[in-house]
């Protein structure tokens, strides 16, 4: 199914020419499929993990015009995987470091950089310049805004998703295909599913999913192949297995059904139940430690008792003497916790930890507080010598 | 036995395992059998009237079971149910 009908003034330069041979030598491809790349206009949201080899690839392959969306910073902990920013990048903007290896990568690249939060009051008019949008985002309400302007505006989304070192692809939105609502009618509540800083992920997952992402915009361009409509390509990268389940256009869909009630774009944050930006804890009546306190009170001789509720994994890479109980154990093994004893929780930067008050709380237990920033915080203000993870 | 894949943000509920063999003659049965072993597994796939959650798709082989018999679509010994949530990556 071709996407862009190519515009009569495109063409190929000798310079161009010589850099797709490989391409041109192919049938699938030819002169004909690389003008098609040519005149394709490709929007990535994230210069992240999925959009690093994604970018990458698509300005490789010739895609004429490549779109960015990204107002994030390069931060030391992305080189893990965002093999498109180097070290040298740290602090930098995420679009500025992208640009600057993409247009080193080709020349005849139109690259057109957006350095702003995908919303739902861009969204539309953003997505409107292009042919393909691929979705390269972290976080839920992104995916379903990123799904629903496609949907609107007829542009296909090419998805793709990671998780510890699993990944889903697929391609949603076209025209007689499912969307990302057929398959996922709602999202997750918040905090049921672990994010990548929680949970982890394999460096070289990102890579094996953005270039499927990549791939299967270029098969849209060119209307090769069978590209991954109707089908969600499961990728277990430990077992190194793909497995296809088949996806339904769902004739109830809200989104593409044949009665839509999403006529226009919402608020997502609140259809994925996440009330603000950074909801302190406090706010749920969760008590609150600070790291200052906890040291100055341990020195002091009290009788404080500090659970960890982290992983033994991360105990080894750091600890303050804390007894562990991993959070998913605390259920079986609170009786080895004394509620007539003041508890301090602390897990990594504070979530789990929070998660952890909470149920003690609910529990019965009386004297205990999260500690806020977690070991996080400890390394940053009390110990710099703690590494930090 | 047929048997039931588990996700990776779900294994930590279901003793750390990847699969899961399982008795049962329909998927419900089989499904109901998984959280009866697995407990905490429990309000992970469903809500508190007992329905599956709308973010977690279970599939028969390859074909979701929404378009089957849903938890009354039979269960062969050969068969497998996954369970596919969804995942954003990154932030939540």
């Amino acid at each position: 199914m071709p996407i862009a009908d190519v515009k009569s003034e495109v063409a190929l330069s000798n310079d161009e020419i010589l850099r797709y041979s490989r391409h041109l030598i192919m049938p699938e491809v030819g002169m004909e499929g690389q003008l098609k790349l040519k005149a394709a206009r490709v929007l990535c949201i994230g210069a992240g993990g999925l959009g690093s080899p994604l970018a990458l690839y698509l300005a490789a392959a010739g895609v004429g015009t490549l779109g960015i969306v990204d107002f994030d910073v390069v931060d030391y902990t992305n080189l893990q995987r965002q093999i498109i920013h180097s070290t040298a990048d740290v602090g930098r903007k995420k679009l500025d470091s992208a640009a600057e290896k993409l247009k080193a990568m080709n020349p005849f690249l139109n690259l057109r950089t957006f350095e702003t939060r995908l919303s739902s009051e861009n969204a539309l008019e953003l997505f409107r310049d292009f042919d393909i949008i691929a979705d390269g985002t972290d976080n839920f309400p992104t995916r379903y805004l990123v799904n629903d302007a496609c949907v609107l505006t007829g542009k296909p989304n090419v998805y793709g998703s990671i998780f510890r070192f699993e990944g889903q692809a697929s391609v949603f939105a076209t025209k007689d295909g499912p969307c990302y609502r057929c398959l996922y009618p709602e999202p997750p509540p918040p905090g049921l599913v672990p994010s990548c800083a929680e949970g982890g992920v394999l460096g070289i997952l990102p890579g094996l999913v953005g270039v499927m992402q990549a791939t299967e915009a270029i098969k849209l361009i060119l209307g090769q192949g069978e590209p991954l409509i109707g089908r969600l390509l499961l990728i277990d990268a430990l077992g190194m297995k793909f497995r296809e389940l088949k996806l339904r256009k769902n004739p109830d869909c809200p989104a593409c059904g044949t009665h839509p009630t999403v006529t226009k774009l919402i608020d997502y944050n609140e259809f994925c139940g996440i009330r603000g930006e950074e909801k302190p804890v406090t706010e749920t009546g969760i008590s609150e430690m600070q790291v200052e306190e906890l040291k100055r009170r341990l020195d002091a001789g009290e009788d404080l008792f500090v659970l960890d509720v982290r992983e033994p994994h991360e105990y080894q890479i750091c600890n303050i003497g804390g007894h562990l109980i991993p959070l998913g154990d605390l259920p079986k093994r609170v009786n080895e916790l004394d509620s007539s004893r003041e508890i301090v929780a602390h897990c990594r930067s504070g979530v789990r930890s929070a998660k952890a008050v909470g149920f003690l709380q609910q529990a019965g237990f009386k004297k205990v507080h999260n500690l806020a920033g977690g070991i996080l915080a400890w390394a940053d203000r009390v110990d710099p010598k703690m590494p930090k993870y | 036995m047929p048997r039931i894949q588990v996700p990776t943000p779900l294994r930590q509920y279901a003793g750390k395992q990847a699969a899961v063999h399982v008795a049962g003659s329909t998927v419900g049965e089989a499904l109901s059998s998984l959280v009866s072993t697995h407990p905490d597994l429990r309000r992970h796939l469903y809500t508190e009237d007992g329905k599956l959650r709308a973010f977690v798709n279970v599939y028969l082989n390859d074909e979701d079971v929404r378009y089957l018999d849903k938890d009354a679509t039979p269960l062969g010994e050969d068969d497998t149910i996954s369970i596919v949530p969804s995942i954003a990556g990154g932030k939540i």
